[in-house]
């Protein structure tokens, strides 16, 4: 079984649109949504109502108030600064225990934080699992690593030999769980000096983890000036480039409607995603 | 004041306005920008500071005395990230699991467990003309920003005018950059995946109590489903970018609206006015 995930440092250089118009493209496959921050995958697949689960992890600290002895011990230790005149700040709370295992009248628990959720969707492309992290909370990168299982064992239960999955933003815990194991990442850049500024630390993180990368620079033509700096740089990293894809409004336009590019409009940006499809096939067979 | 600049969604536009409202306060306000996308930083790309102070950061993780430790196993009881075993003779830490809460080290009946720091980013700061300038930049490889945001946010002026770029999400490193301000600007733009997103951010701002309004950004060729749903919540749509190759060109260059077309300048400072008001009115009632 293959896996590729679709990364790219800076937010919004197109990751999801082009993961999008691939779900149109695999024949057979899971999709998984790894950016669960802000997931929007199924925005552009339309899954029908599927299974849902709950995500617990993670713990907060509870101070039982008539047992209090008001000593002020767990507020001295706690080094994220999360209780305040002996009231747990939950946005603060590492969940580390420290507080509730020193507390000498045994006042404080820990009780488990319902952390988001995780579902399995049918959408006309195949299976989606997706999740939604709850509102402010962490573990973000364990949330991940439950829709990769998932995707995993759907995939080998159906005999189906490849995943593709749709990544965070960024460099840090789910980029890292999205990004560890996988066979392909695909770096999706533009042409600014923030993409490339943050493209070249997301190879770094591929490098670190020893990932092959792949990129794609989208919206080459809004300066050609970067484009040509950013090939040079892939060059020197010994990295190649598979795709340059033009600026086409209709990928905007496509995802207003609800649709993937490649059914909204088959010409223009589609064609190049069409071609980068089959370069990624092309790595991943070999 | 602290103001946030944060979104959910990516690529949206926050470091665009992030630095375009530092530039043109500065000549009105002792402007401070804190740069918390410690992950993929920016801010400095377009305002180009001079830095002059660079200090290591990390966690403090567990070194275990060997000679003194009695393989009781407190230490492994005690965390709860697991960053810390005993099996049979061995004693094994994982430093990259340890959050640096100290509970090993307080908590071992022989006091044979000291810390040490382990390295997972720099605080850098500097100056762009007048303008204060802090960034925070996470190693690559290294999974935990929040630790790497705290020591930015401990940089925070409160004397002028704080502006906090935050980075794209709603989980933990969200939440560690935003948390203090007196006000969160979300920016957006008006397609399906801008408002989804908008949504879960507008939900982690009540969460934490913090007052928000939006700046809609490449605004043009979306739908009207942001401002619908702004109305509708009653949150203030404060500012209006429209999609535009200039400034996109000019973005593209690292060159910001407030420095690229100045007249820009305006606007923001008209921006800043009317944060200034809602917090003001919130203040003087705060039950709002």
């Amino acid at each position: 079984m293959k896996e590729i995930v679709v990364l790219s440092g800076k937010g919004g250089t197109g990751k999801t649109s082009i993961v999008g118009a691939f779900a149109y493209l695999a024949k057979s496959k899971v999709m998984v949504d790894c950016d669960v921050d802000a997931a929007d995958l199924y925005l552009l697949l339309q899954p029908e109502h599927g299974e849902e689960h709950e995500f617990w992890s993670g713990q907060t600290a509870v101070i039982d108030g008539a047992k209090c002895t008001h000593c002020g011990l767990c507020e001295q230790l706690c080094r994220f600064d999360a209780i305040h005149d002996l009231v747990v700040d939950d946005a603060s709370c590492e969940g580390c225990g420290f507080c509730a295992n020193v507390c000498p009248a045994e006042a404080i628990t820990m009780k488990e934080n319902l952390a988001g959720h995780w579902f399995i969707s049918k959408t006309k492309y195949g299976t989606l699992v997706h999740a939604r992290l709850g509102i402010a909370q962490e573990n973000s990168g364990k949330l991940v690593a439950m829709v990769r299982q998932q995707a995993k064992k759907i995939a080998e239960e159906s005999g189906i030999e490849l995943i593709i999955s749709d990544g965070p933003p960024g460099i840090g815990c789910p980029v890292i769980s999205s990004l560890s194991g996988t066979d392909l990442a695909l770096l999706v850049t533009e042409p600014t000096l923030s993409g490339q500024h943050d493209l070249e630390r997301v190879i770094g993180v591929c490098r670190h983890f020893t990932v092959p990368a792949l990129v794609c620079i989208n919206k080459f033509d809004i300066n050609d000036a970067n484009t040509r700096k950013i090939e040079a740089y892939c060059r020197n990293q010994g990295i190649d480039i598979a795709s340059k894809i033009p600026y086409d409004s209709k990928v905007t336009e496509a995802m207003i409607h609800g649709k993937t590019v490649m059914e909204y409009n088959p010409n223009g940006a589609a064609q190049h995603i069409e071609k980068l499809w089959n370069i990624i096939i092309d790595r991943l067979g070999g | 004041m602290i103001i946030s600049v944060a979104s959910g969604k990516g690529g949206t536009g926050k470091t665009l306005i992030a630095t375009s409202l530092a530039l043109s306060l500065r000549n009105k306000a002792q402007v401070q920008l804190l740069d918390c996308d410690v992950e993929e930083p920016n801010d400095h790309i377009f305002i180009r500071p001079v830095i002059d102070r660079t200090e290591a950061v990390g966690i403090p993780v567990p070194v275990v005395d060997e000679a003194i430790c009695t393989r009781c196993g407190r230490c492994a009881e005690v965390c709860a990230f697991n960053a810390i075993a005993v099996a049979g003779e061995y004693v094994l830490t994982f430093p990259e699991l340890c959050h640096g809460c100290g509970a090993c080290s307080y908590l071992c009946p022989e006091k044979a467990i000291t810390e040490e720091n382990r390295e997972t980013g720099v605080i850098e700061s500097g100056k762009a003309d007048s303008i204060d300038f802090t960034q925070g930049r996470l190693t690559v490889g290294e999974a935990m920003a929040p630790p790497v945001i705290r020591k930015v946010k401990e940089r925070t002026n409160n004397d002028g005018v704080a502006i906090i770029d935050a980075p794209p999400g709603t989980s933990c490193p969200v939440v560690e950059s935003v948390k203090g301000s007196d006000f969160c600007l979300l920016v957006t733009e008006p397609t399906p995946f801008g408002l989804n997103d908008l949504k879960l951010a507008v939900a982690t701002m009540k969460e934490l109590g913090i007052p928000c309004g939006v700046v809609l950004n490449r605004a043009g060729n979306g739908d009207k489903n942001v401002i619908d749903y702004c109305e509708s919540e009653y949150i203030p749509v404060l500012m209006t970018v429209p999609l535009d190759m200039e400034i996109a060109r000019l973005y593209s260059r690292g060159i910001t609206l407030a420095e690229g077309i100045p007249a820009w300048q305006k606007e923001f400072i008209g921006l800043f006015d009317k944060i200034t008001e809602i917090v003001d009115e919130r203040n003087r009632c705060p039950e709002r």
